[in-house]
């Protein structure tokens, strides 16, 4: 099982989610967050006075899935969140050591 | 103004070379008058109904219009303390004008620089009592004038905190307020405003209140900034505007007020208030635009700050012009009032250092000069203004950069005294704790926004 974890630009979120389900998805998490990376950050000026924000405000998706379906779920996401500019995010996917399915208690692959 | 309290007659003549706003017609109203023996002057039920109006338009000005515009541009911690002293210092001097302060403006008698003491408690003023207008044999009832002149110096007082806020404390605020509307707000309302003021006598044309209120009012700010000292951090933390959606809201309700202090400037519901109306409209409509295409020239976005910011300049450079100009005078004053505006507040403001944290001064002081000096140009019939066809631009010119001097120099010594003032029975400035945890929960014990 792996946990897929990719920051992307806000705007992009309705077609990753809809990349993922085209693939199978059934669930995600998402969060809106700060950070930075190689994209600059956004100037903002109020007559004249000039302020620099170094945080780009990003949206993380965490997908769960099987191992056989993460390699299809990295590309969908790759593909659906890419503007071609700085800043389109980074997908880490981790092995994923338990899942549980807290109102069964299905564990692993049948509590995807 | 002098006002024929009961006293037709003689002296009607005399108090008739009235209001500074249009000498050129105050002139020519003496000089009939003494032609023809004058008639008691009459009330009009539309003018009254009129100027209480307005009133009531430079009031929502202040309240809520004022305090959103500014409240607004502070950050969130200290939103309620900035409402909450202009609030307080318009209700302070609304109090403090019966008592003495329309006696040291428009009493009768008196200098070139106050007025007699006489009607000191609006002693002798009755629902009959008049002031005059600007039209022979036309009058206001006195309390509706005494009520329209008080709320000019409500928002003056109110208008210099723009450069104070985020670090005044709210007692200095109030001692402050006590001093500088008693030795510079009467003393130059009625230089310029009464028969006898020394402006009035020199022939300076300010319709509504560009030197009273705004030069002064700015150049108040500037000094009473550089004496209280920049807030901590300032410029190197973010200071940014905390709502610029209630500054907006602001700016929406102090255009609409603009009307009332401009038009009812007029004193009379004429033509000459419809001349002061669509003046504002454009010059104002000019100037909004003119602030967001320097923007753009500078290489940045058009704004919607930039926006409101436009708007106010206009509004402050229309106010001397507004009955002394054409409509496309007053178009072209705008813009330029905008553009110099616009460099006032961020390319002079940050070079030289000083904290204006709201640009009092950029705006209404700078804002209210380049109107001063530019109603002595729109005012010339050949640019469509409502000038006498020998109209001396020159003379003029000169006579208004006179009044912008005396005007600068009585506000920053004033105000000085009047700081120091406040200095030493309050303290003048808050804690840097205070200071750092915002002055709505130090000052006032709320916060403006509960999650």
């Amino acid at each position: 099982m792996k946990l897929v974890t990719a920051i992307i630009k806000p705007f992009k979120l309705d077609e990753v989610r809809e990349a993922l389900s085209a693939v199978g998805v059934q669930g995600m998490t998402v969060t809106e967050v700060k950070g930075f990376g190689r994209q600059k950050g956004q100037t903002e000026i109020y007559r004249g006075a000039e302020y620099s924000t170094n945080m780009v405000p990003k949206i993380k998706v965490e997908v769960a899935c099987g191992s056989d379906l993460a390699g299809r779920v990295v590309e969908a996401i790759q593909q659906s969140a890419n503007t071609g500019a700085i800043g389109d995010g980074k997908i880490f996917v981790l092995d994923l050591g338990q899942v549980v399915r807290i109102r069964t208690g299905e564990t692993d692959d049948t509590a995807l | 103004m002098k006002l024929s309290t009961g006293i037709a007659g003689a002296t009607g003549a005399a108090g008739l070379a009235l209001f500074a706003a249009l000498p050129a017609w105050a002139q020519d109203a003496a000089l009939q008058n003494a032609a023809t023996p004058p008639a008691a002057p009459t009330v009009n039920k539309g003018d009254t109904a009129w100027m209480m109006t307005s009133t009531l338009l430079v009031l929502m000005m202040i309240l809520p219009g004022l305090a959103l515009f500014y409240g607004g541009l502070t950050r969130a911690k200290n939103m309620l303390s900035t409402m909450t002293q202009i609030g307080a210092v318009a209700c302070f001097a609304m109090l403090i004008w019966v008592m003495y302060g329309y006696t040291m403006a428009f009493g009768d008698g008196g200098n070139a620089f106050v007025a007699g003491f006489g009607k000191a408690f609006l002693k002798g003023i009755t629902p009959d009592s008049t002031a005059a207008t600007f039209t022979a044999g036309v009058a206001i009832p006195e309390f509706v004038f005494v009520c329209f002149q008080m709320t000019f110096a409500a928002i003056t007082v109110a208008l210099v905190l723009g450069s104070v806020v985020e670090r005044m404390k709210f007692s200095a605020v109030m001692a402050f307020a006590l001093v500088w509307l008693t030795i510079v707000y009467f003393p130059i309302a009625h230089m310029v405003w009464a028969s006898n003021g020394y402006f009035f006598g020199l022939g300076a044309l300010d319709f509504a209140g560009g030197t009273v209120v705004h030069i002064n009012a700015g150049v108040s700010a500037l000094v009473a900034a550089l004496i209280l000292g920049k807030r901590v951090g300032y410029p190197q933390e973010r200071m940014a505007p905390h709502s610029l959606t209630m500054t907006g809201i602001g700016t929406g309700l102090l255009w609409v007020g603009w009307f009332g202090f401009n038009a009812g400037s007029a004193l009379e519901a004429n033509g000459s208030a419809g001349l002061a109306m669509i003046n504002t409209f454009v010059a104002t409509a000019s100037a909004a635009l003119f602030w967001m295409l320097v923007e753009r020239a500078r290489g940045h976005q058009g704004s919607a700050l930039g926006f409101c910011s436009g708007i106010i300049a206009g509004l402050v450079a229309v106010t001397p012009a507004a009955g002394n100009s054409g409509p496309f005078g007053a178009i072209v004053l705008g813009g330029v009032a905008s553009v110099v505006c616009f460099f006032a507040v961020s390319v002079l403001k940050p070079r030289l250092g000083y904290d204006d944290a709201l640009d009092a001064f950029g705006i209404h002081g700078v804002g209210g000069m380049v109107g001063a000096v530019g109603t002595a140009v729109v005012y010339a019939p050949g640019l469509g203004g409502p000038g006498p066809a020998d109209y001396d631009m020159g003379a003029k010119l000169l006579v208004q950069i006179g009044a912008v001097l005396a005007t600068v120099a009585w506000a920053a010594v004033g105000t000085a005294v009047s700081v120091v003032a406040a200095r030493a029975l309050t303290g003048l400035r808050v804690s840097a704790e205070v200071e750092h945890n915002g002055l709505d929960i130090g000052e006032h014990g709320e916060r403006a926004y509960n999650p």
